[in-house]
């Protein structure tokens, strides 16, 4: 496939920028020391949309993901460079406040990690360190709240104070999703969320997004194109670091402007 | 023959054997068409005749060795026994003594008792016979063994089968050896307890808060009837490893902490070592130090602060132990937070929790039963250390709460019980088998405690 070989001066086609956007990047590239994992990528994901990355594996989409609330800086060696902001105020900012981002950009992980508490501490967690509730009842509103949007509150509420570790694995998933909203977060990042799930437990957080998008905006790393075209607004497709194409997903799934998509979309490679 | 010779000449055989049998074997598959004829390679079949050479050889010396001085002592002593000369335990030891060394040239012959000249030289005929018994036997043994071996190879013959279950057997021969001596060692100190016990009530010994182990030598001596409460040696112990316990739990902790969450590769490869070079330090080096160096300066420090502090403070020997038990702490949580998965911090982080929070709240509570386990083996390790107290710590049994007071521990006494001459089942020699034992029963509750929950936490994330 010799035509499918990226150029050193790529343009990314399709409509990647977004009239009203939540947050932008411009140009941004990222480093695993001297290894690049993440050339030039310039997009925008708008308000109260949602955004699907599809790609191949080890394409750099969990890397673009970290970036935007700079989880990478817990890798080693990592370094990102371009621009990133948030409602027009750039992350790699040095007075900006980690802390306060992450709050604001929560990210639910591809491997469900509860921490080793209970139900309810779990979800607790982010509320009690940002002070957001004033008193118990506050919290234990927080808590209900929260798990009732993970659709988890029904399963859990007998059970609240036994260990979040001793839940399924789908069940833990929604849990770290109640963890992740229960501090209201204006963006949410979600790294392949429904990729130990079954059918069932995958069909509910799908629901949970269309639900959230309402409120929040959101970035989906997914394997599944099926997924990908239920849940997303835009559908974003990287390739060996490369942002290849971004369209709305409609148009992608069914007329993809880019060669390269149209082979991963039609299981040429992948 | 000596004993070493013969060993070495049932090596050779066996070594002899092996390359017998593996010109057999080979000479064996040749016409076959092969080794792959054979059953197993010809090395199995070569070491399964060096096993049957040396090994029935080899197990018969063993048990030979074992058993030949006290039987042939009892049918020496018999004689003698006979001849009316023996009216205790302790004559019957003196006689035998004497016994073995006329036998053995060291004492002259002059002046002694016939039947002790008879049973000398029933000795040395015994021994001689003896010896060359057992030569005749191993060496007949190992040869019978060779031959076997070399019979028994043949294309069909599953050497590889036996070889594997004769090396099963050896393994766990050596494992049993091991278990065997640690439940002797319990034993001895078990039954040596016992025969304290019958002198001293052991209700004394454990409830007793008065320890003074003097106990008149002969019946008619005036002197301290001797006590054996061991409560304050207990609660000295307890002192000076809960003093231990306070300067190595928080610093050992945090420079735990420091090396796994906030030190970079480069100061962790550094300190790490470091750190660990202070479990290397021999322990009689921790215990001058601390004698020498930290006792004073805690007394002076003390006296200026107008303090009544005793020169062999429970204070300067605990602080000291903390130091030496520091590396077994940081180094053991070291291991448990750096084993907390990364996914673990990242989900805090992701949160919005700064660093610490992320370590206050999530690292350190996942790596609790870790870390107490860790916590747990250095007690045990304090509790049982001697060197530091024997130099460090004081003789005199007070029981006090008091860092800044002497007190002795059980290891201190344990030591002091047995370096005097005094005879050896005189209740102040067998109490040192009872502090031992008290001692053992508490590490070992503690160990077993600490694996528990080491255990535990290990599971959590399998
Ligand atoms: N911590 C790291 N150190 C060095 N290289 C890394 C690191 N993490 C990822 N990479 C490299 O960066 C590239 C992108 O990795 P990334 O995890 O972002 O891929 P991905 O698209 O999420 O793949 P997958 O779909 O398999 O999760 C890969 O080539 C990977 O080897
Ligand atoms: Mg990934």
């Amino acid at each position: 496939m010799p035509d499918m070989k990226v150029n050193e001066k790529h343009v990314t086609v399709g409509k990647q920028f977004h009239d009203d956007p939540r947050m932008t990047m411009r140009n941004v590239n990222v480093f695993y020391g001297e290894k690049q994992a993440i050339h030039d990528v310039s997009i925008d994901i708008g308000k109260n949309e949602v955004m699907a990355m599809i790609g191949p594996s080890g394409c750099g989409k969990s890397t673009f993901l970290r970036s935007l609330n700079r989880m990478n800086d817990t890798v080693e060696g990592c370094r990102v460079e371009g621009e990133i902001c948030m409602d027009g105020e750039s992350l790699y900012n040095t007075k900006l406040d980690v802390v306060e981002l992450r709050a604001r950009v929560g990210m639910v992980f591809q491997k469900p990690n509860p921490f080793p508490k209970s139900i309810y501490e779990n979800v607790a967690y982010g509320a009690k360190i940002h002070g957001l509730a004033d008193s118990r009842i506050d919290l234990d509103e927080i808590v209900e709240n929260s798990l009732n949007k993970a659709g988890l509150w029904k399963e859990v509420k007998d059970r609240l104070h036994q260990p979040g570790t001793g839940l399924s694995g789908g069940q833990q998933q929604r849990l770290c999703i109640a963890r992740a909203i229960a501090v209201t977060p204006e963006v949410i990042l979600m790294d392949e969320p429904c990729s130990a799930l079954d059918p069932i437990a995958t069909a509910r957080i799908e629901e949970l997004i269309k639900e959230l998008s309402e409120n929040f905006t959101i970035a989906i790393v997914t394997h599944s194109m099926q997924q990908a075209a239920r849940v997303s607004d835009r559908t974003a497709y990287f390739h060996l670091g490369q942002l290849i194409e971004v369209n709305p997903t409609e148009q992608v799934f069914t007329m993809p402007e880019h060669e390269l998509t149209e082979g991963y979309i039609t299981g040429r490679f992948g | 023959m000596q004993a070493s010779t013969l060993f070495i000449i049932i090596i050779g055989l066996s070594i002899f054997g092996y390359f017998m049998g593996q010109g057999r074997a080979l000479a064996l598959a040749k016409p076959l068409g092969g080794i792959r004829k054979l059953h197993s390679l010809p090395s199995y079949y070569a070491a399964q005749a060096a096993l049957f050479c040396a090994l029935p050889a080899i197990v018969l010396m063993g048990l030979w060795l074992i058993f030949e001085q006290p039987i042939i002592d009892s049918l020496v002593m018999s004689r003698v026994e006979a001849g009316g000369l023996i009216e205790s335990k302790a004559d019957y030891n003196l006689a035998l003594n004497r016994v073995h060394n006329i036998a053995a040239g060291v004492l002259s012959r002059e002046g002694q008792q016939s039947v002790v000249l008879a049973a000398a030289d029933n000795l040395n005929a015994f021994r001689t016979n003896a010896r060359l018994a057992l030569t005749l036997l191993a060496l007949s043994l190992s040869v019978a063994g060779l031959v076997l071996g070399l019979r028994r190879i043949r294309p069909d013959f599953r050497a590889r089968a036996s070889v594997e279950w004769i090396m099963s057997g050896l393994l766990m021969a050596c494992a049993l050896l091991a278990i065997f001596t640690t439940l002797g060692i319990l034993l001895s100190v078990v039954f040596e307890s016992i025969h304290f016990f019958r002198s001293v009530p052991i209700s004394e010994f454990i409830f007793g808060t008065s320890w003074s182990p003097q106990t008149a030598i002969r019946a008619d001596q005036v002197g301290s009837s001797g006590s054996f409460g061991a409560v304050p040696l207990f609660t000295g112990t307890l002192l000076i490893s809960a003093v231990a316990m306070f300067v190595a739990v928080p610093v050992g902790l945090m420079s735990a902490i420091y090396l796994a969450e906030y030190a970079s590769r480069r100061t962790r490869t550094l300190v790490k070592p470091t750190l660990e070079i202070l479990a290397g330090i021999p322990t009689v080096v921790y215990g001058f130090f601390a004698a020498l160096t930290v006792a004073p300066f805690i007394r002076n420090l003390g006296e200026s602060l107008g303090l009544d502090v005793s020169s062999e403070s429970a204070l300067a020997a605990g602080s000291v132990m903390g130091v030496m038990i520091i590396p077994f702490i940081s180094s053991l949580a070291d291991d448990v937070i750096t084993a907390v998965p990364q996914s673990m911090r990242d989900g805090s982080l992701a949160l919005g929790a700064t660093k610490s929070e992320t370590i206050r709240k999530v690292v350190v509570p996942a790596a609790l039963p870790g870390i107490v386990g860790g916590v747990l083996l250095a007690l045990s390790r304090a509790i049982g250390e001697t060197m530091i107290v024997v130099m460090a710590a004081g003789m005199a049994a007070n029981l006090t709460a008091n860092p800044l007071d002497t007190v002795t521990t059980v290891t201190v006494q344990i030591v002091t019980l047995l370096t005097g001459d005094q005879e050896f089942d005189s209740a102040k020699t067998l109490a040192a088998f009872a502090l031992g034992l008290m001692l053992f029963v508490v590490t070992l509750c503690l160990n077993i405690v600490a694996l528990r929950v080491v255990k535990k936490y290990r599971e959590q994330y399998e």
